[in-house]
C-alpha cells in the first residue's frame, strides 16, 4: 500500500468538488481518509480539506493523483517537479511519471518548462546543463539521467476532440455510401494541402495492400507532387513495390492482367535478392537498376523512409531495420516537423507510429477493416479522421484532388 | 445616461457594487480570422469571411448601442491577434476596494427579488465615480500560447484607465468572463478545458465571494459562457450535457430556475448570449430558446454571428462587462 496526502481548497463543498474527488478515488481503486476538514463558516468562505489517498501500489496511486489533480487536489509534497537520477541503464526509477502525447510542462525552480517531443508512454528527462526537458523512452535511459517522478509539478494540456469524429464514426459503419466518402477524401486532401502550405511535413505509413491493389502509382504521384516527405513501412511494401518495378507482379500476380504469372511466386524473392546483391535501394536507383515504383520515387524525390522489419519478413531488404527498438528510434527521428500522418492499410506500423506521434499531429486513417480505423483514430487526438474503404479508390481520389492530372 | 442596466444591477445595492457592469468592452474584427486551431470549432479550412464578420459585428454593436442603449467602449484591434475580438476572455473586472464584508453580501442576497432599475437610480454619481477609480482588473492567464499574446494589449488598456491589475498565481490558467459568470452573489466558474480549478481558489480569495466550480466535460463547450448564461438572479440558460452530474447538481442547487437548452440551440451557441435587462442578444435561429425566453418575459434580440461561430464564439464572447466611463467625463 502506498499513500500520499493531498490538499483541496476553495468552495469544495457547495461545488461538490470534495465528494467528486472522494468518488474518483474509490472508482479508481483507492481509499481515502480525511485528515483535516475546515468548512467555511459563511457561504463565501472557502473550505480546506487534507485527504490521505491510499492505493494498492504506486501505479494506482499515480493514476488517482493524476485524475483528482484536475479537480484541484494538490499533493502536499509540493508543486515542483520531483527528479530522481536513474539508478540503472535502460529503466526508469520507480514511480516515474508516465507521459501522454499531449503538450506537457514540468515545474523547476518556479518556472514551467515545456517538455520537448511529446510522446505517450515515455518518461520525462530533465537536463540540468541545458535546462531542457524531453520525453525519453525506457530503453534510452542512462544511469544518472534525472527523471521526473510522480505527478507533482507536471502540467498537461489535453487537446479537444473534433466534431469531425462524428463524420468518422458514421464512415466507420457498414452503411457508409460512396457519396460521403468522396466528401471525406476531399476534406482530407484539403487538410494535407493546408499542412503543406504551412510548411508541415506529411508522413505516410503504408502497408503492402497499396501495391497488391494496384495503387502504388497513385502514391508515386503524391510523392512526385511533393505531398509526402516521410514514408514508414515494412519489408513487404518495399519488396512488392520493387518486385512490381522489376517484374510487373505483386506476390506473383500480374498487376496488368490480374493473373498469376508462371514462376511468379519467386519474383519477390528474386527482387529482394537483387537489391541485397547491389547493396540497397538507394544504390539500386543510383545504378539505374530500379527505375520506377514507390521506393524509386522516395529516393528520387528525397523522401525520408524508415522500413521496419518483422518476424515473418523474407530477406529482408538491406534497408530494413530488423531491430525493433532501433526502428522505433529511427521513426522518432523522422517524425520531427510532421504535421499530418496518413496511415493506409497497415495495423502494426500505424499503431507503432501512433504511439510516437504527439497529439498535435493530424491523423488520417484508412483501412478496409473498421476495427483498425477505430483503433487508430480513437487515440485521444482530436485531429483524427478515419475512412473505411479499399486503399486503391482512396489513393486514386486523393491523387486526383492533390496532383494535377493525378489519379490516372 | 444608461437607459437599461445589466441584470447584475437588479440585485441588492451591495451586490451591485460588486459587479458594476455598465459598459461593454468590444474590439472591432479588423484582424479577426481563423489563423490557428485551439478548439474543435476552429478549422483552418473554414476561414471566416472578413466582410461578413465585419457586418455581423457591426449589427451586434448597433443592436447593443442603438436598440438597447448599452454604452460600448472599443479596444483598438491589433494585427496578428485574430481572437482579440473575443474580449470576454480578457479577464474579469471587480472593484476590489469595495469588496464587502461577508455579512452585507448575505443580506444583499436576501433582497435580490427587486425590480429591474437603472444604474443611476441605484447608485449616486459620486459612488460610481469612486467605484471606477478603484476597480481592479483580474487579468486572464490563457492556456494557449496563441492567446497569451493578447494579454499585454488588454492589460495596457485597463492600466491606461487607472485599473489595478491583479494576476492569479503562476501556473494557473484563467480565461476571464469566458469561464466566470455572476449569478446572485456567487461566481459560477468553469474549469478543466481552459481555466483550471486552482485559478478559482485565487479568485475566491481575491473577491471574497463564493466561487462555484463547474467541470466542463464537452470540448465543444470549452468555456462556461458557451453553455451557461445567467439571465437574472433566479434564472440561467444552461446546456446539461456540457456538465457532469456534480455540475448539474450544483446548478440545480444554486440556480433557483435553471432553464435547459436543447442540443440544436446549444450547438448554435444560444447560451453565449448578452443579457441587457430584459433583452437577450442571441445568435439568430435559436428558435426554441427564443420562445422560452419570451415565455419567461425576456425579449430575444437575434443577431447572426455565424462568422464568429467558426472560431467557437458568439455574442457574449465578443464583449466584456466593465464599469461605465461616463463618470470619468463627469469628474
Amino acid at each position: 500500500m502506498v499513500s500520499e496526502t493531498v490538499e483541496l481548497r476553495g468552495h469544495i463543498i457547495d461545488s461538490l468538488i470534495l465528494p467528486k474527488v472522494l468518488d474518483e478515488i474509490m472508482t479508481l481503486g483507492g481509499t481515502f481518509e480525511i485528515l483535516h476538514l475546515a468548512v467555511g463558516q459563511r457561504r463565501e468562505d472557502p473550505s480546506r480539506a487534507e485527504v490521505r489517498v491510499t492505493a494498492p501500489d504506486a501505479q494506482h496511486l499515480d493514476a488517482i493523483l493524476g485524475r483528482i489533480g484536475q479537480h484541484g487536489a494538490i499533493s502536499l509534497a509540493g508543486d515542483e517537479a520531483r527528479l530522481v537520477p536513474a539508478d540503472v541503464d535502460g529503466a526508469f526509477p520507480d514511480g516515474f511519471y508516465c507521459s501522454t502525447h499531449f503538450e506537457t510542462w514540468i515545474k523547476r525552480h518556479g518556472q514551467w518548462i515545456a517538455v520537448e517531443r511529446p510522446e505517450m508512454d515515455c518518461g520525462i528527462h530533465f537536463d540540468p546543463a541545458t535546462g531542457r526537458a524531453t520525453t525519453v523512452p525506457m530503453h534510452r535511459v542512462r544511469r544518472g539521467d534525472l527523471i521526473v517522478i510522480g505527478h507533482a509539478g507536471v502540467k498537461v494540456a489535453p487537446i479537444d476532440r473534433s466534431p469531425e469524429r462524428n463524420v468518422f464514426e458514421f464512415m466507420a459503419s457498414n452503411v457508409s455510401s460512396e457519396k460521403p466518402k468522396a466528401v471525406v477524401i476531399r476534406e482530407m486532401a484539403a487538410h494535407i494541402k493546408t499542412a503543406r502550405a504551412a510548411g508541415g511535413k506529411v508522413l505516410v505509413v503504408a502497408g503492402p495492400a497499396v501495391i497488391h491493389t494496384g495503387a502504388g502509382g497513385y502514391l508515386e504521384q503524391l510523392i512526385a507532387g511533393g505531398y509526402v516527405q516521410v514514408l514508414f513501412a515494412g519489408n513487404a511494401l518495399a519488396a512488392h513495390d520493387i518486385e512490381q518495378a522489376l517484374y510487373g507482379t505483386s506476390l506473383g500476380m500480374s498487376l496488368d492482367a490480374g493473373m498469376p504469372v508462371d514462376e511468379g511466386h519467386e519474383h519477390h524473392l528474386r527482387a529482394i535478392n537483387a537489391i541485397r546483391r547491389i547493396g540497397g535501394i538507394r544504390r539500386a536507383v543510383e545504378e539505374g537498376m530500379l527505375k520506377r515504383g514507390i521506393m524509386h520515387a522516395c529516393v528520387a524525390h528525397g523522401v525520408d523512409y524508415v522500413l521496419a522489419g518483422s518476424i515473418r519478413d523474407d530477406g529482408p531488404l538491406p534497408d530494413v531495420i530488423t531491430d525493433a527498438v532501433n526502428a522505433q528510434d529511427a521513426m522518432r527521428e523522422n517524425i520531427q516537423g510532421v504535421t499530418v500522418g496518413i496511415m493506409i492499410a497497415t495495423t502494426l506500423h500505424s499503431i507503432a507510429t501512433g504511439n510516437i506521434l504527439p497529439a498535435s499531429v493530424k491523423l488520417i486513417c484508412v483501412d478496409i477493416n473498421p476495427a483498425v480505423v477505430t483503433k487508430l483514430a480513437d487515440r485521444g487526438s482530436f485531429q483524427a479522421m478515419g475512412l473505411v474503404t479499399d486503399v486503391e479508390p482512396f489513393l486514386r481520389a486523393l491523387a486526383e484532388h492533390l496532383v494535377p492530372g493525378g489519379g490516372r | 445616461m444608461l437607459r437599461h442596466a445589466h441584470p447584475a444591477f437588479q440585485t441588492g445595492p451591495y451586490v451591485t457594487i460588486m459587479r458594476p457592469q455598465t459598459s461593454l468592452l468590444m474590439c472591432p474584427p479588423d484582424f479577426y480570422g481563423i489563423e490557428y486551431e485551439i478548439n474543435p470549432w476552429m478549422d483552418l479550412r473554414r476561414p471566416a469571411d472578413p466582410e461578413r464578420a465585419r457586418a455581423q459585428w457591426r449589427a451586434l454593436y448597433e443592436t447593443l448601442t442603438e436598440t438597447l442603449g448599452v454604452r460600448v467602449e472599443l479596444l483598438t484591434p491589433v494585427k496578428g491577434l485574430p481572437d482579440l475580438v473575443f474580449t470576454a476572455n480578457a479577464g474579469l473586472v471587480v472593484p476590489s476596494r469595495l469588496k464587502l464584508p461577508a455579512a452585507s453580501c448575505r443580506e444583499a442576497s436576501k433582497c435580490e427579488e427587486g425590480e429591474a432599475r437603472s444604474t443611476s437610480a441605484r447608485l449616486p454619481r459620486d459612488k460610481l465615480r469612486g467605484m471606477r477609480s478603484q476597480s481592479t482588473f483580474v487579468a486572464s492567464r490563457f492556456l494557449h500560447p496563441e492567446r497569451q499574446k493578447e494579454q499585454p494589449t488588454y492589460e495596457a488598456w485597463f492600466r491606461a484607465r487607472g485599473y489595478a491589475i491583479e494576476t492569479l498565481p503562476e501556473g494557473t490558467c484563467f480565461e476571464g468572463e469566458g469561464d466566470a459568470l455572476w449569478l446572485g452573489d456567487a461566481l459560477f466558474a468553469g474549469y478543466r478545458i481552459r481555466s483550471d480549478i486552482r485559478s478559482h481558489q485565487g479568485l475566491a480569495a481575491m473577491l471574497g465571494c463564493e466561487v462555484l466550480s463547474l467541470d466542463l466535460v464537452d470540448p465543444r463547450f470549452y468555456h462556461l459562457d458557451t453553455c451557461f448564461c445567467p439571465l437574472d438572479n433566479r434564472r440561467a440558460l444552461y446546456y446539461p450535457p456540457a456538465f457532469d452530474d456534480y455540475g448539474r447538481r450544483v446548478i440545480h442547487e444554486f440556480v433557483p430556475e435553471p432553464i435547459a437548452v436543447g442540443d440544436v440551440d446549444a450547438l448554435r451557441f444560444a447560451c453565449n448570449a448578452v443579457v441587457v435587462g430584459r433583452d437577450v442578444v442571441v445568435q439568430s435561429g435559436c428558435d426554441t430558446v427564443e420562445k422560452t425566453l419570451r415565455a419567461h418575459g425576456f425579449t430575444p434580440r437575434p443577431v447572426d454571428l455565424s462568422e464568429f461561430h467558426k472560431a467557437g464564439g458568439s455574442a457574449k464572447c465578443l464583449g466584456l462587462w466593465v464599469p461605465s466611463c461616463e463618470d470619468k467625463e463627469a469628474g
